[in-house]
């Protein structure tokens, strides 16, 4: 692991490791994070465990888009029992008390670097 | 299982093995009437009840197929079954019962189910050598035998018109024979249809190219020099040539036993009984056809599977009465429908008719109407008997007419049903279902329906039995569900999500046609937005379908669903359960070793399945591709648990071992599996093949299962296990190999490009109009002209097929996937523990998320 010391951001993979509407996990401060990439080119990252079925797996959902209020909202849906989080805020679409958290990320020439957990 | 001492137990005899008696053990058993009773059934026919009413099929399905028990045996031990038994006397002082072996029964409760005999008129040669009657499958045995030796130029005539000689005249129709029905009665079905619709009828066989002739008497039966049948003499008629006679004028009880035994029985005939159907003496009750309930008979099965239940439940001390019967009919005779219902007669008072004809096309209706106008009363309905099921259900009811009647018989382009019935109408007479409970079904508030309500009528249909048995309700349910929908607003959405307004059929139909291969293709010209957890893998497994390319390919993984993601079975934990295939079953000692020796040496839970294969589970993801190489080199392959496609096909040991068997059941079972292994489908798919009638590998459960007669293969569809079971139904019997595979390509291949997302055969079977019929058209007499097509669909599947595990180790591209963390391979993932449990592994729960510390990590134990 290289941790890129002026902030606090992890290297986690280059972009091209990670298919398109597709996540990989990283372990990212000893905590599983998944990783996900939008059919755009976004890169998205929260927890990997999943809150209904309590195993971390999220990065293996299939990913897409939902319309609500008229605005498509990207997702990830678990692989467990299919709950769709809100892949910008950790929002589950499906029931608005259930949250994941979320992490800071971003590409750096072409490489994803996950940074500290959103408040 | 007894609860008491053999002899502290009540004895109960049930006389008669017919479909009466077999609904009376059975209802004995479900009901509990086997915890206080040992129940002997004695049976005069060589074999157990079968399907009395359905005997015309047996020349098409065989004895197999019409049992009710092909087993021979009831599955508890407290019911005895003997059938090729006589019993030749009642003695109700001693309460014993005399078999013709001299063998005495005690009994405690004695059931009479002796059901009734055909009428033979006295005319004279009514015993010559091929003069039959039509009851038993060795009365049709016999009639075949005749038929054939008669040859292509052989005549049979049916002497009587009534419903039975119509059932007998189809089958010498079926044999090939010229057929003459001759009946004395001015018309076709005098008990159940009036003079206009007797005609109609008649115009209907007669272009069949049967000959009826009514009002005609016949004087006698004339032989030739050996004793055979040769002529038939008509009064005031010219003789017919003929080489077969079968007499169906009429049943009469079987009382012969009660009356030697002194018991009181009707004038007409049958053993005269109470409302509770018990006779004159306290100990013995009698049902079905041989019991006359006040005088009365009643000549039908429905009447008699109630009287079995009344019994049972006297019997457990209840207060059941038998208070008369519906002998409302609807039945399809030489591919007519006929229905008459209630007063079909108009016999009440007063009683108005209102009918509606149609010569051209051979339609007749009937309404009998109130003297008010104001209620039906009853009808008869030949050539389209569509209205049937809402009409029957009018007359059991009371239920005010609408202000047009005439809109109840009028063909539907003119007009059609529009009225609102009452919710405590019962629709389904077969199973006692209202119109309330159907709108229950699909409100809003039901749950029964994956936790909602039902969406079409299908679903309906599944969860409330309603049209389930003999489905002349269907329509009436259909436009319940859709009225329902209508009145609430909603619209019956079959989109498969938002992104595609389409039902999975027709984007099956877009990518076949189109050609696509990838869904970015697909959404941009058909669909909406990015896909989601629906459509995606519905487009997964389309593509699958059609292309049988690998499922992990670049572009199209990302579609797959959770498990054919990573080609095996996710578990609570996040683990991974693999399953390797093992065709049939069968599994030689070297591979059952190496399957234990992965086990041991990855720690995985070792588990037997319901399809006769072995699941390892706890595989952590980043272990699979080593698993699998193991696997794969020991000579094993993907076994597709994981997927929405073929499982097992399960069989029993068949005639290579079992003395039982009379075919190879695992040779079939294992030629099957590997020629369908790998074939996606909309929902999971599984088989089984049974070597014999005892029916060992349970392939009645099954999508498609396979029954071997002594001639070849019975093959039965759309049964499963599961929340809702159902029984596989007939498709065709004793079927060579190379057919059987034909109608199977054709079904599993018709099924895969027409059911819905999700949607398993059975429930595809109900949603298509015509159902199983409309299946066997299709795939058995090729109606649609797929047969060839659906064939070449399926040979390209076979040809195509690769093992995709051992296409997945040997491709580091599709490896590189299968790792817990991208940046730090070698680390598994702590969330995943174990506990212990009975010397095996089990899934430790967390209560949140679990981080590996910066200084222990704390990998789960291997």
């Amino acid at each position: 692991m290289t941790v890129n010391t002026e902030t606090t951001y992890e290297v986690v993979c280059r972009l091209d490791q990670i298919e398109r509407e597709g996540g990989v996990t990283a372990l990212v401060g000893g905590e599983a994070v998944a990783v996900i990439r939008t059919f755009d080119d976004q890169v998205h990252a929260l927890s990997n465990y999943d809150p209904y079925s309590r195993a971390s797996v999220l990065a293996r959902g299939i990913v897409g888009t939902r319309t609500v209020d008229g605005e498509d909202v990207p997702f990830v849906a678990s692989p467990m029992h299919k709950q769709a989080f809100d892949l910008r805020t950790g929002q589950c679409l499906d029931d608005p008390t259930v949250t994941v958290a979320t992490y800071d990320v971003r590409v750096v020439d072409g490489v994803v670097e996950v940074g500290p957990r959103r408040a | 299982m007894a609860s008491h001492p053999r002899h502290l137990r009540k004895q109960l005899v049930v006389v008669g093995h017919g479909m009466v008696g077999h609904r009376f053990v059975e209802s004995a058993i479900s009901r509990g009437l086997t915890e206080t009773y040992d129940i002997t059934v004695i049976g005069e026919e060589p074999r157990p009840a079968y399907d009395r009413v359905a005997l015309t099929s047996f020349f098409e399905v065989g004895a197999q197929a019409l049992s009710f028990l092909p087993s021979g045996r009831y599955d508890d031990p407290r019911v005895t079954l003997r059938v090729n038994t006589e019993v030749v006397a009642v003695s109700p002082r001693q309460r014993i019962v005399t078999l013709a072996s001299g063998e005495d029964l005690h009994y405690d409760e004695l059931v009479l189910a002796t059901g009734a005999a055909p009428f033979v008129p006295p005319v004279p040669g009514h015993d010559l050598e091929n003069c039959f009657v039509y009851r038993t499958i060795e009365d049709l045995e016999a009639i075949r035998d005749a038929a054939k030796k008669a040859g292509k130029s052989g005549v049979g005539a049916v002497i009587g018109g009534g419903l039975l000689g119509l059932e007998a005249a189809n089958a010498l129709h079926q044999l090939g024979l010229e057929t003459h029905v001759v009946e004395l009665a001015p018309r076709l079905m005098a008990v159940q249809v009036d003079d206009i619709g007797g005609k109609t009828l008649s115009r209907h066989i007669d272009s069949l190219g049967l000959t009826v002739h009514t009002g005609a008497m016949t004087e006698a039966v004339l032989g030739d020099k050996k004793g055979r049948v040769d002529r038939l003499a008509l009064k005031d008629r010219n003789p017919l040539d003929v080489d077969i006679v079968v007499f169906s004028a009429g049943i009469r009880p079987r009382d012969a036993l009660a009356r030697a035994a002194g018991l009181d029985v009707a004038e007409r005939g049958g053993v005269l009984v109470d409302e509770s159907l018990r006779s004159s003496d306290e100990h013995i009750w009698a049902i079905g056809e041989c019991a006359a309930v006040g005088g009365m008979m009643y000549g039908l099965v429905a009447p008699g599977y109630d009287m079995a239940e009344i019994v049972v439940d006297r019997l457990l001390g209840g207060e059941g009465s038998f208070t008369g019967a519906d002998m409302s009919t609807k039945l399809k005779l030489l591919g007519v429908d006929v229905a008459s219902f209630g007063d079909a007669h108009g016999q009440t008072e007063g009683a108005l008719e209102l009918t509606y004809q149609d010569a051209v096309s051979g339609v007749y209706k009937k309404l009998v109407i109130s003297e008010d106008g104001k209620r039906l009363l009853g009808g008869v309905l030949v050539g389209d008997a569509a209205a049937y099921g809402i009409l029957r259900p009018m007359v059991a009811s009371g239920m005010e007419l609408p202000a047009n009647p005439e809109e109840l018989i009028l063909p539907t382009s003119r007009g059609g049903l529009e009225m609102d019935l009452p919710d405590d109408m019962q629709v389904c007479s077969c199973n006692d279902v209202t119109k309330g409970e159907i709108k229950e079904a699909v409100s809003d508030e039901a749950t029964l329906n994956d936790g909602g309500p039902c969406v079409d009528a299908a679903c309906v249909t599944a969860h409330t039995r309603a049209g389930a048995t003999c489905g002349s309700c269907k329509v009436v349910v259909k436009k319940i569900v859709e009225d329902h929908f209508a009145a609430t607003g909603k619209e019956v959405d079959r989109s498969l999500c938002q992104h595609f307004r389409m039902t999975r059929q027709e984007l099956f139909d877009v990518v076949a046609v189109h050609g696509y291969t990838r869904f970015d293709d697909i959404i941009e010209g058909h669909g909406t937005g990015r896909g989601c957890d629906i459509c995606k893998p519905a487009v997964a497994s389309i593509l699958a379908s059609l292309l049988n390319h690998h499922v992990l390919e670049p572009g199209n993984r990302q579609l797959q669903d959770t498990n054919d993601a990573y080609l095996a079975n996710i578990q609570r934990n996040g683990t991974y359960s693999v399953v390797p295939r093992i065709p049939g079953g069968e599994i030689t000692p070297d591979k059952l070793i190496a399957i234990g020796e992965v086990a041991r040496d990855f720690g995985l839970y070792t588990k037997i399945t319901g399809g006769q294969r072995i699941d390892l589970f706890g595989a952590r993801m980043e272990d699979l591709p080593a698993i699998w190489k193991r696997l794969v080199d020991a000579g094993m392959e993907s076994g597709h648990a994981y997927g929405k496609s073929l499982r097992t096909v399960k069989s029993c040991v068949g005639s290579t071992w079992c003395r039982y068997g009379v075919q190879d059941s695992v040779g079939l079972a294992i030629e099957l599996e590997l020629r369908y292994r790998g074939l996606r489908s909309p929902h999971k798919l599984k088989g089984g093949v049974s070597g014999c009638a005892r029916e060992c590998a349970e392939a009645r459960s099954k999508d498609f299962g396979i029954i071997a007669t002594e001639k070849g293969w019975n093959l039965y569809v759309c049964g499963n296990g599961g929340a809702i079971p159902a029984h596989a139904q007939l498709l065709a019997g004793d079927l060579d190999k190379d057919t059987l595979i034909q109608y199977l390509d054709r079904f599993l291949m018709y099924y895969i490009r027409t059911a819905d997302r999700l949607q398993r055969t059975s429930y595809w079977m109900d949603s298509i109009d015509g159902g199983l019929d409309r299946i066997r058209e299709i795939v058995v007499d090729d109606a649609l002209g797929l047969g060839a097509e659906l064939e070449a669909a399926m040979d390209k599947h076979v040809e195509s097929y690769f093992d995709e595990w051992k296409a997945t180790i040997e491709d580091p591209e599709k490896m590189a996937r299968f790792v817990s963390f991208v940046n730090a391979p070698g680390v598994p993932d702590p969330n995943i523990s174990f506990r212990d449990e009975r010397g095996q592994i089990a899934p430790a729960d967390n209560e949140g998320p679990v981080a590996l510390g910066p200084t222990i990590p704390v990998g789960a134990p291997r």
